[in-house]
């Protein structure tokens, strides 16, 4: 699905990434951990092609192609999604338009028929329910006046409709409290077949609860250094970082 | 905040189809027709002025009116309170008549010349089967002449009299002369007198007592000829509990000189009335540097004179070198309405001055006003906005909200809101946003597969929903259309 190698990257000339190596297959669902300010947002970030960073090595191979030549809306009609951790809002647009709008951009790419404004419908009503959004959430301008949770379940509810190859979620369980966390994951869990694949961001092993990783990977200054199976974020929860970073630097 | 339809499916088709109408790209409108025209030479003086009401076959006291109106305006000078920089405009430099060359009054669209219809299929507007299955009767001006008034007929049975000014002074003179400048007057301002004295052509518009006008009534304004100022005067009155929404549409072919535009439009509203009053405004802009473009100084005002009556301007502007107008409504009749929604627009070197009057004289009068400006280049955006509350108008409500949103560092955004309150038991509110296009927003977008272009197009359509919100269907379209015109290659 996704092979990282030796990525590097920079902002404002600090570097952030430093040479980091994944491998990510189609069925698998990976965690990335780690302390605060180890990069893990900066990977995000690079993947979907954020413009305030800069890639200063290594290679990214998306679907067979060179991910890091693609304008950032190709990357995502290629599949690649980001679940934000902070979803912006944008007034006056409504979810619907701008998931239609999204919808048929992706579709276009691929040259697939637009889909039908019933079709469409169907879709969001099916996946709405997913995530427990009623249709006024839906009806309503894009994130604008929302919680922080009713924001986090419309990244997912989004992720539902866009049915990604790849779905990054960056501390998409930040800011949920428990009955949030459940329904978010919930989503994700609709989501994942064995054709796709999701790399979760995050610092609590409390997600991982709900969405169970086929891998674990600490990441510190800017590289993976540990990975292990799913009882590695339970060794994490009692220990903290302390064991694993010791001597990394 | 947003609208709720309880229709999304509909809604939804809708903005699809303004997601969809998303595409061109220059100034389209930019064609000039050949047609063979009659023209003035450049300048102005007292015989020019009843050359003009000579050829329209006028009755006296309009002459009159007219040659009183221009030796006022000789008295007065350009006003330079507006936030807008021009070089000074030569009025003896400009031609003050142009009317495509007719050999005899037209039955029939046969009769039309071939390449007057070309041009008006290029705009669009195709003036009879189209607008029948859309319901808008269309009176179209090209230059100062109007061509052609469709659905005369089916206005007639219900009384409602949809004519060209010139046509409504042969058949109705008395009911013109009633209203004719009632509003406006010609001592009002600079441009108002210049329009009276020299005005060649517009609408006029009649609703009956009682009457429901059953069509949108849409004028369309094109400018052709070269130095042709084009000075029209839209009238339209709503007798007691009358209905009527009237479209304006303009647009200029691409020129290297400055053109002028000074219209006048006056509205009256009588008891229970209401007129809807929607502009979406393309004159040529100019060019990237700055170069060409049409003036637009416009004076519009309505009245609400009776009881319970309202009048709702709407307007999208995002053509013209410089605009200067500010639709205005004076709220006489107890617990009157009036509002004012707006979206005006401007890129490179464009300058607008734009707003609205509500002069609340009634008791229990009601006003709104909801403005959106948008800059980008290196144009500059004022709102200019005067709220005005007399000392019998108890109750007065007035709400006020102006947004404005830059695109570019280089551009301006201001707001001159002014208030004058002489009552006590009133309330104004005022409320004020300034907003630039985040890159966030941005790349949040692109996230989702939407390219920069149509990323900005959303996000300011978003912004103007409010207002798009409260025109017709077919302008809401246009507007958006408009909007992503006149905003392209803005940002990146």
């Amino acid at each position: 699905m996704i092979t990282i190698k030796n990525l590097k990257a920079k902002i404002d000339n600090k570097e952030i990434l430093r040479g980091l190596d994944l491998q990510v297959n189609a069925g698998e669902v990976h965690a990335i951990m780690g302390p605060n300010g180890s990069g893990k947002s900066t990977l995000a970030n690079v993947l979907t092609g954020h413009d305030s960073y800069e890639v200063s090595g290594g290679e990214v191979i998306f679907n067979e192609k060179n991910l890091l030549n693609l304008a950032p809306e190709d990357r995502a009609r290629e599949g690649l999604f980001l679940g934000f951790q902070y979803p912006v809002e944008i007034p006056g647009v409504s979810n619907a338009t701008f998931l239609q709008t999204a919808i048929n951009e992706i579709r276009k790419y691929k040259n697939e028929e637009e889909i039908t404004p019933k079709e469409f419908l169907a879709k969001m009503r099916e996946k709405a329910k997913v995530v427990g959004m009623d249709s006024s959430l839906i009806s309503r301008a894009v994130n604008t006046g929302f919680s922080g949770g009713e924001k986090k379940k419309n990244e997912i509810f989004q992720l539902l409709m866009l049915d990604p190859k790849l779905a990054i979620l960056d501390e998409t369980d930040s800011g949920l409290d428990i009955d949030a966390l459940r329904i978010v994951s919930q989503g994700v869990n609709e989501y994942k077949n064995e054709n796709n694949a999701v790399i979760l961001v995050t610092h609590y092993q409390r997600l991982l609860d709900y969405i169970v990783p086929d891998f674990i990977h600490v990441l510190y200054n800017g590289k993976i250094v540990k990975s292990g199976g799913k009882e590695l974020a339970l060794e994490l929860e009692e220990k903290g970082y302390d064991w694993i970073t010791k001597g990394e630097n | 905040m947003e609208a709720t339809s309880g229709n999304s499916e509909k809604s939804l088709a809708d903005e699809k189809v303004l997601i969809n109408e998303l595409t061109d790209k220059e100034y389209e409108w930019g064609f000039v027709t050949d047609i063979e025209s009659d023209v003035f030479p450049k300048g102005l003086n007292e015989n020019t002025v009843r050359k003009i009401s000579k050829i329209k076959n006028e009755p006296e006291w309009l002459t009159e009116y007219r040659v009183k109106a221009y030796n006022h305006w000789l008295t007065l000078k350009e006003p330079k309170w507006p936030n807008v920089v021009y070089p000074e405009i030569d009025f003896q430099d400009i031609r003050y008549y142009s009317a495509p060359k007719q050999k005899e009054q037209l039955e029939s669209l046969d009769d039309v010349d071939p390449e007057l219809l070309k041009t008006f299929e290029k705009l669009g507007i195709s003036i009879e089967e189209q607008k029948k299955l859309s319901n808008v009767a269309v009176d179209v001006v090209f230059d100062s002449v109007s061509v052609k008034t469709t659905f005369q007929d089916t206005l007639k049975e219900k009384g409602i009299i949809f004519s060209p000014l010139s046509e409504a002074l042969q058949n109705h003179p008395d009911l013109v002369k009633e209203y004719f400048g009632s509003v406006v007057p010609y001592t009002d301002n600079f441009y108002a007198a210049l329009n009276a004295a020299v005005f060649s052509e517009g609408s006029f518009v009649y609703i009956p007592k009682g009457v429901r006008c059953p069509m949108e009534l849409s004028t369309y304004f094109r400018i052709n000829s070269m130095d042709t100022g084009q000075f029209e005067r839209t009238l339209v009155v709503a007798e007691e509990g009358a209905y009527v929404s009237y479209l304006e549409g303009c647009t200029a072919p691409m020129r290297d000189e400055n053109q002028l535009h000074a219209a006048v439009v006056e509205l009256v509203a009588k008891k229970d009335a209401e007129i809807k009053y929607s502009t979406v405004q393309n004159w040529y802009p100019g060019d990237k540097e700055g170069k060409g473009g049409i003036y637009n100084f416009v004076t519009k005002r309505g009245i609400c004179e009776g009881d319970n009556s309202k009048i709702s301007w709407s307007q999208v502007e995002t053509g013209s070198a410089i605009t200067w107008k500010y639709p205005s409504t004076i709220l006489k009749g107890d617990n009157s309405v009036g509002e004012f929604y707006s979206v005006a627009v401007t890129n490179n070197y464009q300058q607008a001055d734009t707003g609205t009057k509500m002069i609340h004289l009634g008791k229990n009068t009601k006003s709104t006003i909801v403005s959106k400006g948008i800059s980008a280049g290196r144009s500059n955006n004022s709102y200019r906005g005067l709220v005005k509350i007399g000392k019998n108008a108890d109750g007065a409500r007035n709400f006020s909200q102006c947004d404005s949103m830059l695109m570019s560092d280089k551009c301006g955004a201001h707001t001159f809101p002014y208030l004058e309150i002489d009552n006590k038991n009133s309330t104004v509110e005022h409320e004020a946003t300034t907003s630039k296009v985040s890159e966030d927003q941005i790349f949040y977008l692109n996230q989702r597969g939407i390219s920069t272009e149509d990323a900005v197009n959303m996000i300011v359509n978003g912004f103007c929903k409010e207002v798009f919100n409260k025109l017709p269907m077919e302008f809401a379209v246009e507007a958006t259309k408009l909007l992503a015109l006149s905003l392209e290659g803005s940002v990146g």
